[in-house]
Formats: structure tokens, sequence, C-alpha cells
């Protein structure tokens, strides 16, 4: 193949040399604007290669002269979020809770702020939405352990229950089989009973005997007729909800065992201003007085 | 061997011609007469309308804006005098410029190239910034010489000169464009005290940056290389269209005439070249239509000037249709036919179009609503064995002022709904709640309806929603669901 640069005649430019079947190839340069803009990204990358991150090192990469790194970035836009939140957390931390609830803005602030605080801390065991599970109460239904006011919601997000801190909610339903204070006939009776009080069909007999029981046993807490007492923690039984199930072995189970489990005191974890918005998102959920 | 690429003897001989025709500087001269005066008087109102627009003020309550024409981007609302838009009703604005791009279609098809000629902002800021030039550098020929001529103090303070007053018209327009996007008195106050965002500066800079650049070096190869109306509104044109045209049969043969030599056997044309001299564009019109020619009709004024120097009938160039040119050479009566099926079709389009916006505008609602059903837990079982299911209620109310609205829920029978945010305890969905929401603003509820269980997975309801002011109202449908059968 002949190689011989020469002079294209029709367009004046030079030919690479190359011919294939009489097709020559014409030897055009790149267009100006193109060249141009190639050797300023070669220009930039090496500006940017020298201020910025850059080149991967074994374990670590090149620092840059400005010392940037996404966390600070990250850090910095946080804390940016945080001051324009500032005014609106103030106002919260300053109010109180029937305040926050008369002023729409605050209002609106504090169920969106309080929707974030329950899904990162509360969402692990009372599900999302507040939807509740096996052991761990619905806070969206109408009934409520411990109070569904504001105030006693708070109250038990502050505190938690049945833990150390010295205000925390505290019961103790004791344990009627395992410590012995029942047989097994006398719970399976009031087991009976119990079940009856939320319309489920039992033994006409074992209700009665089971009735006995429970006044003498239960209603101090439960109430005579069942209905709880939000004083001491002690769960309607006459509704058709129940926190671990409404079949009657694990009534029997509760009974012989006794069910007592503990919350947290979110005191400890969160600030009041977070506690107050995690209160009023808690009170939104559907089930508040 | 025989190269393909070798010149055929037929050919003419091209060789030396780049692949990429150079581009020449374009010295339009000085031309006065009619045309050149419309094209003034578009331009002073075109340019009056643009920057004194910000300025207009227009009441509409302590809530609002007063300024006439306002894009409130942080608000989230567009204001043109009496008509306020949500960024979800941006299709009054896609509908507005439908209408824009059919009557350009339509009066182009009717009389040619008047928007590329008269009022597109490229022509009136080039004619601005020549305008600029031709005061400090002069007319073509001193132009031509002053480029021509080595750097010498006098030539770079003229340059110098002519690039401050364009930067200050640039700047002037990228300010202007930045003032529809803000209140205009307070930008005008913060750039005054150096206190504006480095994002107005910014667009400020951008736009001033761009109008010098396209009004002062681009110019002609804006239209020629960037534009794409050219290039497909030869869809538009046909010979019944208005076209800058050489009369042919008229002009040629052409050929330099002295005074006093007679006119017989030659044509009118003296090949005086001021067609060219005085055309933006720097193409020769005589060559006939061409994609460059931006149908400004200067050409037209300069001929004319000539024929009348030298005693020739005006109209050499002139604004006609092909078909009229073509008649004019057989001698035969011009004619004017509007009505043809393109400007029929679009005349049509154009009604259509215009009418269901005004339609659509004029019944625009200030109301509207969103139901968003809870998923999370989809419903929730109460102490009374009844179901209740939680939604996410937003109602815009688009009025200036505070109105009450009344919400029922359809469709399930014993049904009582609230909202989480108001004090009342649960009604009867078919008597509704009153809430109160802010003018100019949406109102978030959490919306909860609670029903006996009926045994179905899903009903079917609808949420209605009530100004009691103006009577309006927005329905939305939504599903209730439950546990189902258990």
């Amino acid at each position: 193949m002949p190689t011989k640069r020469e002079k294209e005649a029709v367009v004046a430019r030079e030919t690479t040399g190359h011919e294939w079947d009489g097709i020559r190839e014409l030897d055009t340069p790149l267009p100006k604007w193109w060249l141009y803009t190639f050797y300023a990204t070669i220009v930039f990358s090496i500006g940017y290669c020298l201020l910025y991150p850059a080149i991967p090192l074994v374990s670590t990469h090149t620092e840059g002269l400005l010392a940037y790194t996404n966390r600070d970035a990250l850090a910095i836009s946080t804390a940016e979020a945080a001051a324009q939140q500032a005014t609106f957390r103030d106002r919260i931390r300053d109010a109180s809770l029937d305040e926050i609830r008369a002023d729409a803005d605050l209002l609106a602030f504090a169920e969106t702020g309080g929707r974030a605080i329950f899904a990162e801390n509360c969402a692990p065991c009372h599900r999302a939405g507040g939807a509740g599970a096996k052991g761990y109460p619905n806070l969206a239904d109408d009934d409520w352990l411990w109070g569904g006011s504001l105030s006693a919601i708070h109250q038990t997000i502050t505190h938690g229950v049945r833990n150390g801190d010295p205000d925390s909610r505290q019961s103790q339903m004791p344990r009627f089989g395992a410590d012995g204070l029942l047989t097994r006939e006398q719970i399976a009776d009031v087991a009976d009973f119990v079940l009856s009080l939320s319309g489920q069909v039992a033994g006409r007999d074992a209700v009665a005997r089971g009735q006995a029981i429970f006044a003498e046993n239960c209603a101090a807490c439960h109430g005579e007729s069942g209905k709880g007492n939000q004083e001491v923690g002690a769960k309607n039984l006459t509704n058709g909800i129940w926190l671990y199930g409404g079949d009657r072995a694990i009534v029997i189970d509760t009974i012989t065992n006794a069910r007592n489990s503990s919350m947290p005191a979110w005191n400890a974890r969160l600030d009041p201003t977070a506690i107050k918005m995690l209160a009023i998102y808690v009170h939104s959920l559907g089930g508040g007085q | 061997m025989q190269s393909v690429l070798a010149p055929r003897q037929d050919e003419q001989d091209h060789s030396g011609i780049p692949l990429f025709a150079p581009h020449e500087k374009v010295y339009p001269r000085r031309v006065r007469g009619p045309i050149r005066r419309v094209k003034w008087a578009v331009l002073s109102v075109c340019l009056a309308l643009y920057y004194i627009g910000p300025w207009l003020r227009w009441e509409r309550g302590p809530a609002h804006p007063d300024q006439a024409f306002l894009i409130d981007m942080p608000a989230r609302r567009a204001y043109f005098l009496w008509i306020e838009i949500w960024p979800h009703e941006i299709y009054y604005l896609a509908g507005l410029l439908i209408v824009a791009a059919i009557a350009l279609f339509l009066v182009t098809s009717l009389f040619g190239r008047l928007w590329c000629g008269f009022t597109c902002p490229q022509t009136v800021w080039t004619d601005l910034f020549m305008w600029a030039e031709r005061l400090v550098e002069g007319d073509r020929m001193q132009r031509i010489r002053l480029d021509q001529q080595p750097l010498t103090f006098g030539k770079a303070a003229r340059k110098i000169a002519k690039h401050a007053i364009w930067l200050a018209i640039a700047g002037l327009t990228g300010g202007a464009w930045v003032m529809y996007f803000n209140d205009a008195p307070t930008l005008l106050r913060d750039l005054v005290s150096l206190h504006a965002s480095s994002t107005q500066v910014g667009f400020i800079g951008l736009f001033t940056g761009t109008t010098y650049l396209l009004a002062g070096w681009a110019r002609e190869q804006v239209c020629t290389y960037m534009c794409p109306w050219p290039r497909f509104q030869s869809a538009m044109i046909d010979e019944e269209t208005l076209t800058v045209g050489y009369r042919d049969w008229r002009g040629e043969p052409r050929g330099k005439h002295r005074k006093g030599e007679s006119w017989a056997g030659r044509g009118d044309c003296i090949d005086c070249a001021a067609c060219i001299a005085v055309c933006p564009t720097g193409i020769d019109i005589r060559a006939g239509l061409q994609l460059e020619c931006i149908g400004c009709g200067l050409c037209i004024d300069a001929c004319n000037d000539i024929m009348d120097k030298v005693g020739r009938p005006r109209g050499l160039i002139a604004f006609e249709s092909y078909a009229n040119r073509i008649a004019a050479r057989r001698g035969e009566p011009p004619h004017r036919r509007f009505s043809r099926p393109r400007t029929i079709l679009y005349g049509a389009v154009l009604a259509g179009i215009a009418s269901l916006m005004t339609v659509a505008l004029a019944a625009r609602s200030t109301l509207e609503m969103s139901l968003l059903p809870e998923r999370n837990p989809l419903f929730v079982r109460l102490s009374d064995g009844s179901i209740r299911d939680g939604y996410t209620l937003k109602i815009e109310n688009k009025s200036g002022e505070t109105r009450l609205y009344t919400v029922t829920a359809s469709g399930l029978s014993g049904a009582l709904i609230h909202v989480a945010e108001a004090e009342q305890p649960p009604v009867g969905a078919s008597e509704g709640i009153t809430l109160a929401v802010h003018g100019d603003r949406i109102g978030t509820y959490r919306l909860y309806i609670q029903a006996p269980m009926s045994g179905e997975k899903e009903v079917p309801i609808v949420v209605t929603v009530r100004d009691r002011a103006s009577g309006e109202s927005a329905r939305h449908g939504a599903s209730f669901r439950g546990p189902g059968r258990s």
C-alpha cells in the first residue's frame, strides 16, 4: 500500500496517504473548538486533582488542597438545616402541648418531625404508623394502657414503663400460676370468664366459677367489670383488642406467667423538644383523646 | 490510477475551497425609509414592554405580591395580571405557548417572516446593538476601515466604548429578565446596596453574557446556524406567502448606468449593491429566496431610495408573493388569496385551542383536593369492634381569603369522621366536619373514617369537600379497607 502523503485536489487538504480501491483518506484536522475544549478539560482535571480528593493510594487517597470531604459537607448541611429549624424548635420547646396543638404551623412541624423521630426510635417495636405487634401496643387505636391524652402519652414516652426511671409507669401483674396463687383449674375458669367479657363463647359453669375468682384476684386492678385501669396500666379486657392475643391458650399463659413488658425512658435518649413532637405525632395517629 | 476525488472536466475547479466556510463579518449600512421606521417603532414598543413590564403593579390584597407579571419560584406561584397559577396548573402556560406557536404558523403562512424580521428578540437586540455600534464607530465604510487599521489609541478607545455600551445594554436586559422572577423594586434596592443573592447576580450575569454574545457577536449566525425556526418554517410558506423578492423580469439584465444613458434594452438594476450593503445577514436578495433572509425588508428601503435617484419606478425589490411575482412578469394584475387550506387549518386550530384555554381559565376552580389513604397500618380495629381508616387530606384554597370547607364522606353506612388536627369528636360522615383553610394555602389533615365492620375487604367511598362560601365542591374517590370477613 502506498503511504505517500499528498495534497488532495478538490478540497486542498492533505491525505493520510492511505488508499483502498482508489478511495483515499483525507487527513482532516479536528475542529478547533473541539480541540480547545479538550485541552480545557485537561487543564481543568489537573486543577481538580490538586484541589479535591482524586488519586487512590493503597489504603487512603490524596486529600486535595481544599481538604474537601463529603462527610464535612454533610455535617455543614445538617447544621444549616438545624439552624433553619431552630425557630420552630425553640417555639416548641417553650410552648405547652396544648399551645402546640392550637398553632397550625407548630402542629404541622411537630407532626412531621415526630413522624421522623418515631420511624427512627419507636417503629422497631410499635411498627410503622404505630400499628403495633404482639406485646407492643397499637398506638393508632382507641384502647390505651396508660392513657391516650396528650399529657399521658407525653409522660409515658418521657419516663417509659417498668424501667429504672423513678417516675416510670410501674405495676406488676402477679404470676398466678407460676407462683402457685391459683390452680390450673382456677386459671382455666378465669380465662373462660375473661373471654366471655369480650363476647367469646365459653362454658356457663366455668364462667360463673371464673367470675368469682376474678372478683377476688383480678378486679383490684382490672376492675369489677374488667374494664381495666389506666392508673396501673391494667388492660381493658372487655373489648376485642388484645396485646398478646385473644386465644384461650394465650390467655391462660398470660394469667399463669403474667406479662410485665417494659419500655425505655426516652428522656435519657431524646431531648424534651423531640419528645413533645413525638407525643403530638402519636396523639395524631387516630387514638388521641 | 484514476482517483474518484479528482475533478471531472465538466465541473468547476473547487480547489482551495475549505470544508467549512469561514465566517465573513457583515457590516450593514445605515438605511432610511418606511420599513426602517416601522422597524424602529416595533423595536421601541417591544423593548418598552420588556423593560417596563416588571415595574407594573397590580393590587391583589395583602397576602399576595403586587407585581403585575411575576413568577415567584420560592412561593411556587406565577402571577399574570389577574391570573394566578399554581405549579400543577402549568398547563395554562403550555397552552399559551401552543397558542403562540400556532399564531406564529398562521402569521408566517400569511405574511412570511414577520416574526424574524421585526419582533424576534434576536432581531430587536441586534438592531439595538448595531445602532450603538454605528453611534461609536460610524457607518459601514468607516467600520470596515476601522477594522482594517492597525491598532491605535483612537481605535482602541472606540472599541472599548462600543463594548462598554453593549455590556451596559446587556446588563439592563439581564437585570430586567431576573426582575420578572423577583419583586422588582426590592431587587433593585438589593442590587444597589450589594445585598442581592448570588443566585440573582448569577442569573443576571448569565443573561447579560448571552445577550452580549448573541446580539453583539453572533448576530446573523444565530438565525442562519442556531435557530431551528428558519429550517421548518418553509413548511408554512407557499406561493401565496409574502416574501422579500427581487423582480428579476424588471431588473435584468443589470449593469452600471450613467446619468443620461438610455434605459432601453436593459434592466432597472444598476448593480449598485445597496441591497447587499444594508442586509443584516449579508446576502444578495437578487439571487432569490434564501434561508438566510430574515424578511426584514431593509433592502426594499435601500433599493427604493436608489430607484428614486435614478428616476425609475419603486418596487424593484418588494414584499410580494411568489405567485404575484410570476403574475407581474406576465403582466397580469396582482391578487391576494388569504383563505388557503393551510391558513384555514391554522386559523381553526388557533381558534379551537384559544377558546379551550379561555374556557379552562374562566372555569378555573379556587378549590382543589387530594386524598391519600394511609398504608401503614391499612386499618385499625377499635375497641367497639368497628374499623377505622386513616387518610391524608389536602385542601387547596386558591382564593385570597380564609375559607370554611365542609368535608363529608359517602359510601359507608353508619360511618363517623374526624380529623386529628381538630378537637371535635367524630361526627356522622354525611353530616360532615368543618375545616378552615387560610387563603392561598394548602390545608393538610389526617382524616379518620370509622365504620362498623362490614365483612368487605374494600368498600369504595367518596370524600367531598365543599366551599361553604362559593358552593364549589371537589370530590375524591378512595377505598375503605378492613380485615374482611373474619
